[in-house]
């Protein structure tokens, strides 16, 4: 597929469409807008709220590896079972679901190439009824934390350049123009990036129809920001949902080694007292 | 059921690039606007035409988009 390094961690709407009811196979819709399963999903597929299931809902943090266990249970996946997630704006938070399988170890855990638009746009079928799971006692292996980067991980890292450092955020959003995405409630007491952060947007990876771009396409994207795999690359955006998209990409679809993803993101260094920031495009050019 | 009659189309709103999408779902009709860049979720509408659903979804995303603040930088 595409000469991907990993084309086993994506599969198409094609391969879906034949093995969504294959007793092996759970397919999983996680979306921004958490009601657009609601409206109609992939036949035989379920859903996860990231807000409140791919959380820790009291503090801030990924899922506990109890947690995780417990949703994996209840969802009636098992250590055996290929896991298919795919969702809204090309995946967003299906990469963020699929990097927190990662890190508790899941074997077989594929993205849905395009997502739920690539799904809607070919006019395939659509179901309203959720498919009742039969409960598991799924047993997940401690955290793997080589996959996510910590604050003091990402600040050695900027003072030191140890490591490729990719903003995922729109260009507005890395000068410091605009401080959330157009039209979503500010969340940071100030704008910009992490000093020594290049501007590749996470969307820039795609194709109009959600897909991924092809890997020459991905290579020649990220090596002319100097992002080769040469050095460990922290990919972050504002809440880590975005970067793990562009995670994903590192990781699997050009085969980087050491790719994390910094989901504290500019939610934390956006907020943190005395923090070093850098505004502008030009500084782009400086890293 | 399946999703018929897809389009996408890029607009402008409120001086900002959003991609809208409609298509039908059975009688009826869907509508979805995003912010171009990053490409977040801004309305997800109903309506019993196209034109309905988009009209509501746009208006959704103007109220939004209306509200966020450009910086100097």
């Amino acid at each position: 597929m595409a000469n991907y390094a990993h084309p086993e961690a994506l599969v198409t709407t094609d391969w879906v469409a034949g093995h969504a009811t294959d007793p092996n196979v759970k397919v999983v819709e996680v979306d921004v807008d958490t009601k657009a399963y609601d409206e109609g999903h992939v036949p035989g597929s379920i859903a996860w709220a990231w807000n409140t299931q791919l959380c820790d809902t009291v503090r801030r943090d990924i899922l506990s590896k109890e947690q995780f266990e417990q949703l994996m249970s209840t969802s009636g996946v098992g250590l055996e079972t290929t896991l298919v997630i795919y969702g809204d704006n090309n995946n967003w938070f299906a990469a963020w679901a699929l990097w927190q399988a990662k890190i508790y170890g899941h074997a077989d855990v594929r993205l849905m190439n395009g997502g739920r638009k690539k799904w809607l746009a070919e006019g395939r079928e659509l179901a309203t009824e959720t498919p009742h799971s039969q409960a598991t006692n799924y047993h997940a292996k401690n955290a793997d934390l080589s996959l996510r980067a910590f604050l003091p991980q990402v600040q050695q890292a900027s003072a030191s350049r140890s490591s490729a450092m990719v903003d995922v955020r729109s260009p507005q959003e890395y000068t410091g123009e605009i401080l959330a995405p157009p039209g979503l409630p500010e969340t940071c007491q100030r704008g910009g990036h992490i000093p020594g952060a290049r501007s590749i947007p996470w969307g820039k990876a795609c194709n109009d129809d959600g897909t991924f771009k092809p890997a020459g396409e991905l290579q020649a994207l990220y090596g002319g920001e100097g992002v080769d795999g040469s050095k460990p690359v922290i990919a972050y955006c504002r809440i880590g949902e975005r970067s793990s998209h562009t995670w994903f990409v590192l990781k699997y679809l050009l085969g980087y080694n050491n790719v994390t993803n910094y989901d504290g993101s500019w939610t934390e260094w956006g907020n943190l007292v005395g923090a070093d920031v850098e505004k502008g495009a030009a500084a782009a050019a400086r890293g | 059921m399946k999703a018929e009659e897809y389009r996408e189309r890029k607009i402008e709103v409120a001086g900002w690039p959003v991609n809208l999408a409609s298509y039908r779902l059975g009688a009826e009709w869907h509508s979805k606007a995003d912010n171009v860049s990053p490409g977040a979720a801004l309305a997800r509408t109903a309506g019993a035409t196209r034109e309905e659903a988009e009209e509501k979804a746009v208006k959704r995303a103007e109220e939004l988009l209306s509200r966020t603040k450009r910086h100097t930088v």
